[in-house]
């Protein structure tokens, strides 16, 4: 998607999920381009702290005005932190995806964090999509 | 692929992002939903509603035909006057919900909705017995101007005074030079005009009203916020909240039914159903926990399934988790609670007064 950012120094997932070490969690949100397609954000559905997730598989859901969709965990393992800003005020989301946007921190999950996309290939993935 | 209306390169132009809505190309949304749908409750805001069909009686007994076949009553209109109404299947099922205008009672002209357009010509000219409906879709471009300053700005570029146009009342004149039908209607609870036009001058017509309305605030508005805009109303959106399978007085739309006049298609039907007790009832609701509704999702009382979403959203004037959905007589009363089954999960939800928003 023209106009995007994807910083150098994410991981990527297929389904437009971010990831980035925390420490020795990993923080997880979503790219430019899912929040860019979705639309404004109205509603955000986080698991709880101390919640299991897998990578891969669905572990929140995220609506905007014309669509729900759900969040796919980039890694596996425990929720160690859960942004309460972006479920007060979803729009965080659209303004700031990949700072004040973030979503969860997984700890657990370095293993699967060296399996992900890296920048040049998920901008590829979406010059791709796009045609 | 899908259709494209005349202002197709125009929503290019200005940055709409185009989807394919019922079979034809429209802009969802230009810079954003939530500020167009701000903009038409504020200020003034314009749709292309060029998809919408058009069907056209004339001649002798044009009322009386048309009249036959919808739910109100033309022969109890003015002329220059327009009437929501439903058109009917025997069952009493909408095949459509329809604005028919009243020129004179040798002149009906109904607008339907673009995805029905089809559908609706060939059930009338299946069932007109003497005056048959004439198809008049490719005649006419739509061009909706909604919102606190569109009277004005659509007055400015009008070469006649009207102010004598009340709410669902219409005439025929000049806007920006265009030949239209001008038309106190619309479908976001706001004041304003659809403007039927030639599809050649529709173009025009549309970056003349901008360009007049830029000094109110105006902008071009998207299918997305139409949508907010007419649930926030309780505006019935056929194919979600309406069908063939729904009856006007199941939709709490019985003010549009006219059982007092001559026979129509479906009135046995619903005289039916008003002896024997309206099964379910459309409802409008609140959540009051968490989420958000949409279409389908179950409605639940005591954990069974006792109805189904039709519509929702987040409505961004409103500000809340609102829902148009279907419940039985029983649960239909203000204040009535029932849950809404989210992914699994039902989420509590209680009927409230409608339209959710009101004006000023």
């Amino acid at each position: 998607m023209a106009g995007g950012e994807y910083p150098k120094d994410l991981k990527y997932t297929k389904d437009h999920e971010w990831a980035k070490k925390a420490g020795a969690a990993i923080q997880v949100g979503v790219t430019f381009h899912a929040q860019d397609a979705l639309g404004e954000i109205v509603y955000v559905e986080l698991p709880k702290v101390g919640a299991a997730v897998s990578a891969g598989k669905p572990f929140g859901v995220i609506e905007s005005t014309k669509a729900v969709s759900e969040l796919f965990a980039p890694v596996s393992g425990k929720v160690s932190k859960v942004n309460a800003a972006v479920t007060n005020d979803p729009s965080l989301v659209n303004r700031e995806p990949y700072s004040g946007g973030w979503l969860i921190e997984v700890d657990g999950g370095a293993g699967d964090f060296d399996k992900l996309l890296d920048q040049p290939t998920y901008v590829k993935l979406l010059e791709t999509a796009a045609h | 692929m899908p259709r494209q209306t005349p202002l197709n390169a125009a929503h290019k132009k200005l940055g709409g992002r185009m989807v394919d809505f019922a079979g034809w190309e429209l802009p969802v949304q230009y810079t954003g939903l939530i500020a167009e749908h701000e903009a038409v409750r504020k200020a003034a805001g314009m749709f292309d509603v060029s998809h919408m069909g058009e069907v056209e009686f004339k001649g002798k007994g044009a009322l009386e035909e048309a009249n036959r076949l919808i739910t109100n009553d033309l022969s109890k209109a003015t002329d220059g006057q327009a009437l929501y109404s439903g058109l009917l299947n025997e069952r009493g099922g909408f095949v459509d919900d329809i604005v028919a205008y009243r020129f004179s009672p040798e002149h009906i002209f109904i607008c339907v909705n673009g995805a029905n357009a089809d559908k609706d010509f060939e059930w009338m000219h299946r069932n007109a017995k003497k005056v048959k409906p004439v198809n008049r879709s490719a005649d006419y471009a739509q061009l909706a101007v909604q919102g606190p300053k569109a009277f004005g700005i659509v007055q400015r570029l009008a070469s006649q005074k009207l102010d004598g146009v009340g709410t669902y009342r219409f005439t025929t004149g000049k806007v920006a030079g265009a030949e239209c039908i001008i038309s106190r209607t619309g479908y976001t609870g706001e004041d304003g005009f659809e403007l039927y036009v030639a599809p050649a001058a529709a173009e025009r017509l549309w970056f003349a009203i901008l360009e007049e309305g830029k000094r109110d605030g105006i902008v071009p508005a998207g299918l997305g916020c139409r949508d907010s805009l007419r649930t926030e109303m309780k505006y019935a959106l056929y194919g979600n909240d309406i069908d063939d399978d729904h009856t006007p007085l199941e939709a709490n739309l019985g003010w549009i039914v006219k059982l007092d006049k001559a026979d129509f298609i479906g009135k046995a039907a619903l005289e039916k159903q008003k002896a024997a007790g309206i099964p379910r009832k459309l409802i409008g609701f609140e959540l009051t926990e968490a989420g958000i509704p949409r279409p389908h999702y179950p409605n639940l009382k005591d954990g069974k399934k006792v109805g189904e979403v039709t519509s929702g959203t987040m409505g961004p004037s409103v500000k809340k988790a609102i829902g148009i959905g279907y419940v039985p007589p029983t649960l239909a009363a203000e204040g009535s609670t029932f849950q809404v089954e989210i992914r699994g999960r039902p989420v509590a939800a209680k009927v409230v007064k409608t339209p959710f928003y009101k004006r000023g």
